[in-house]
């Protein structure tokens, strides 16, 4: 046997961090479309109020936050692949914030619904389905939130340089992954459903 | 696991593991491939255990008509904790495992792409199935409402919702499987990132091996159809915790949906589970027929097929609730397209067998017992999947009879094969010759005697998960019979596990190479060395040690 042979995967930028990250969203889609696929089964099945149109009002603002964390996401590991620190730093930070602000915006819409608008997750099949999927999408959010500042604290300590691009590359996968969700949320939720 | 290993049983008794304390705290702590294959495969014989002793108490019950040997409760339980061991706590671990352990020797890979996530999933499964178990112990809670579930291995809502499954019993039957999913989910993205990324030089997507190729459509299919098992089931925890109304009819809400949901996931889960049985088979028969395999590049993309076709086809579990006549002619038609690429393999099987030099040794009977029942399993289960003899036949014997012949003549069979054929090449010895041939044929006439006969009990109409029945509908004789077979199952199991102790007590050496195979994981020693090859090989055709045993006549120059 010729030692010409190369390995099956080489010059490939397919290393087993990014299949298994792409696994990974691959099996998230699926249980995310179950809970799309209840959110517009039961879309006006509800016995009583209130219904998706009295009550749900276009979350410009948290939409606006959450896709334009992915530009800041992209911005920062570009930034860590090319040995800016501080750049990097920024663009974390950025990230972090603006995520933190979707939830923020989350958070008050919710507090809205439940106190003002008395719609709770046991009150009708609307307010099922939507606490499940939205909720389960801000879960994700947050997670990807302990993931990006657990990096960027790294980052700012130095402990997390150039070297480790690749592997933060990957965790940004996960919150193009989060965002991408919301989108399908969006269209189910605020476009589609009212 | 610690370099200082014993050269000649790494795998088994490692170097810290002289004392019993260390032997335990190596297992535990293991992130090896190879130990973490063992203990998925030995955790699910012991479930096994477990599931066939319930089985065994069923039959018991149903032996005779009007038998009070159980409690009718103690009954739903039994047929629910039977259902849901053998597939979530057999099947998935036995199959995990020996994907574990063999994938990265297959592929000429030194461990799995992610070892330590490995390790997660596997304390996963088990703690899972612990959980599921422990209902038996701790699930009365305030509620004195029983002990373990007793809504079958599906739990349709709405008997699974608050109102009529009171008390914690349910729960345990949620958690313990989402947990063990978990780790399933983790496995299936191990198995995909090691195929793709991590085989040696020359082992192009082509020369995979075709356990390898099956493992990685099985993969797929669980990252499909496990996720939404676990979305179902939080649902149906948001409804019994939340009051949430998902399946709550009351509210608006459809119980069917819960049908559709769960079968979406179970009916993939059948071809998770009986796709590996395929590739034990395809790697065996070729051995002992000779032969290459027969039409190879067929057998991939029939397992693809299989895997694209297994997605479609949920709803042939659902005939006899109302859906239509369009839907049901749909998941009919869809269901018996599936007979194609299912008969593709078993033609190619046959193909291989044909004009080879046929080598009657254990592995080889339980694949041909296999090529037979699972014809027959198949056969049966394209008169099911026409909706009006379905609507005939659904939820009676004549269905057990079918997934029976499934999981049992189809995939049981190909893990007894698998495990006489690997086990030369985990444990460096041989197992009996003579006991895996008494195994063997106890097993197949007991499986017959039992399951055979159940077809004839459902045509006569005789429901299943019922715990007894009057003597006049000319169920008794058959039931009789039925249970009779479990005495001779029972007794190949105890052949096997015979055969087990003996390897160990009088062993034989088995040598790298005991069957003169040709996949990688024979060019290593028996036991394997923990780090798998001690320079990783490199190949130029899909039987890498033929063409090293015959230089003069390599098969890269036929491929």
């Amino acid at each position: 046997m010729t030692a010409a042979q190369a390995l099956p995967m080489e010059g490939s930028s397919w290393n087993r961090g990014r299949v298994g990250m792409a696994c990974l969203i691959f099996g998230e889609s699926t249980f995310f479309s179950i809970f799309v696929v209840a959110y517009l089964f039961y879309l006006g099945k509800s016995l009583s109020g209130p219904q998706p149109q009295d009550v749900l009002e276009f979350p410009l603002v948290a939409t606006v936050c959450l896709l334009s964390s992915s530009l800041t996401v992209v911005w920062g590991v570009r930034a860590l692949a090319a040995g800016r620190r501080w750049q990097a730093g920024l663009g974390l930070a950025l990230t972090v914030g603006l995520g933190a602000s979707f939830i923020g915006a989350t958070a008050l819409e919710w507090s809205r619904l439940i106190f003002q608008q008395g719609l709770a997750i046991d009150t009708n099949l609307f307010g099922t389905t939507f606490y499940s999927l939205v909720g389960f999408h801000a879960a994700h959010v947050i997670l990807g939130l302990m993931m990006l500042s657990g990096i960027g604290v790294g980052v700012a300590a130095g402990k997390v340089t150039a070297q480790h691009a690749e592997r933060v590359e990957i965790v940004s996968w996960y919150w193009h992954f989060v965002d991408a969700v919301w989108l399908v949320v969006l269209t189910t939720v605020y476009v589609v459903g009212v | 696991m610690s370099a200082s290993s014993t050269p000649g049983n790494p795998s088994l008794t490692g170097g810290a593991g002289a004392t019993f304390a260390g032997s335990i705290h190596e297992w535990v702590t293991t992130v090896d491939h190879k130990r973490l294959g063992l203990l998925y495969i030995g955790s699910g014989l012991l479930f096994f255990l477990i599931g066939g002793v319930e089985a065994a108490l069923m039959r018991a019950q149903l032996a005779m008509p009007g038998n009070e040997l159980l409690e009718p409760q103690e009954f739903n339980r039994l047929f629910t904790m039977h259902g849901t061991t053998m597939v979530f706590l057999v099947g998935m671990p036995i199959i995990t495992g020996f994907g574990n352990y063999l994938i990265p020797l297959m592929i000429g890979a030194r461990d799995m792409a992610f070892p330590r996530l490995n390790a997660w999933g596997f304390w996963m499964f088990l703690f899972g199935g612990l959980v599921l178990y422990m209902s038996y112990f701790a699930s009365m809670g305030l509620y004195g409402a029983g002990t373990a579930p007793d809504v079958g291995w599906f739990a349709y809502a709405p008997l699974s919702g608050r109102a009529f499954s009171r008390g914690n019993a349910t729960d345990y039957w949620v958690l313990g499987i989402m947990i063990s999913g978990f780790g399933s989910i983790s496995g299936a993205v191990n198995m995909i990132a090691t195929t793709i990324t991590m085989r040696c030089r020359g082992m192009t997507m082509g020369r995979l091996p075709l356990f390898v190729w099956m493992m990685l459509v099985v993969s797929f299919l669980i990252l499909l159809a496990l996720p939404v098992l676990t979305a179902a089931q939080v649902m149906l925890l948001f409804d019994r915790f939340l009051g949430a109304h998902f399946f709550d009819t009351q509210a608006g809400g459809d119980a069917v949906l819960w049908q559709h949901f769960f079968w979406f996931f179970g009916h993939p889960e059948v071809y998770i589970l009986m796709i590996p049985g395929f590739a034990y088979a395809s790697e065996i028969i070729p051995v002992f027929s000779r032969k290459v395999i027969f039409g190879y590049s067929f057998m991939v993309a029939a397992t693809i097929a299989i895997g694209l076709v297994a997605v479609g086809v949920w709803a042939h579990h659902m005939f006899t609730v109302g859906m239509g006549r369009g839907l049901n002619i749909w998941f009919a038609v869809i269901t018996m397209v599936v007979g194609i690429p299912t008969g593709i393999k078993l033609f190619n099987w046959i193909a291989t067998m044909y004009g080879g030099k046929i080598q009657m040794k254990t592995p080889m009977l339980f694949c041909i017992g296999f090529l037979g029942q699972f014809l027959v399993a198949g056969l049966s289960g394209i008169l099911l999947s026409g909706a009006p003899l379905n609507w005939q036949l659904s939820d009676s014997y004549f269905v057990v009879a079918h997934f029976h012949f499934v999981l049992i003549g189809g995939l049981l069979f190909t893990i007894f094969a698998a495990l006489y054929y690997w086990f030369p090449k985990v444990t460096g010895l041989m197992l009996s010759e003579k006991l895996g041939r008494w195994h063997f044929w106890l097993f197949f006439v007991g499986f017959h005697v039992t399951f055979t006969t159940m077809h004839v009990q459902g045509i006569l109409g005789m429901p299943r998960r019922i715990y007894t029945y009057p003597g006049d509908r000319g169920w008794a004789i058959w039931n009789f019979i039925s249970s009779a077979g479990v005495v001779f199952q029972m007794a190949g199991v105890l052949c096997f596990l015979a055969a087990v102790v003996l390897a160990f007590k009088r062993p034989r050496r088995a040598g790298p190479d005991p069957w003169n195979a040709w996949t990688l994981e024979w060019s290593t020693s028996s036991p394997p060395p923990a780090y798998n090859f001690l320079t990783l090989p490199e190949v130029r055709s899909r039987r890498p040690l033929w063409d090293l045993k015959h230089p003069h006549d390599p098969d890269w120059e036929h491929e």
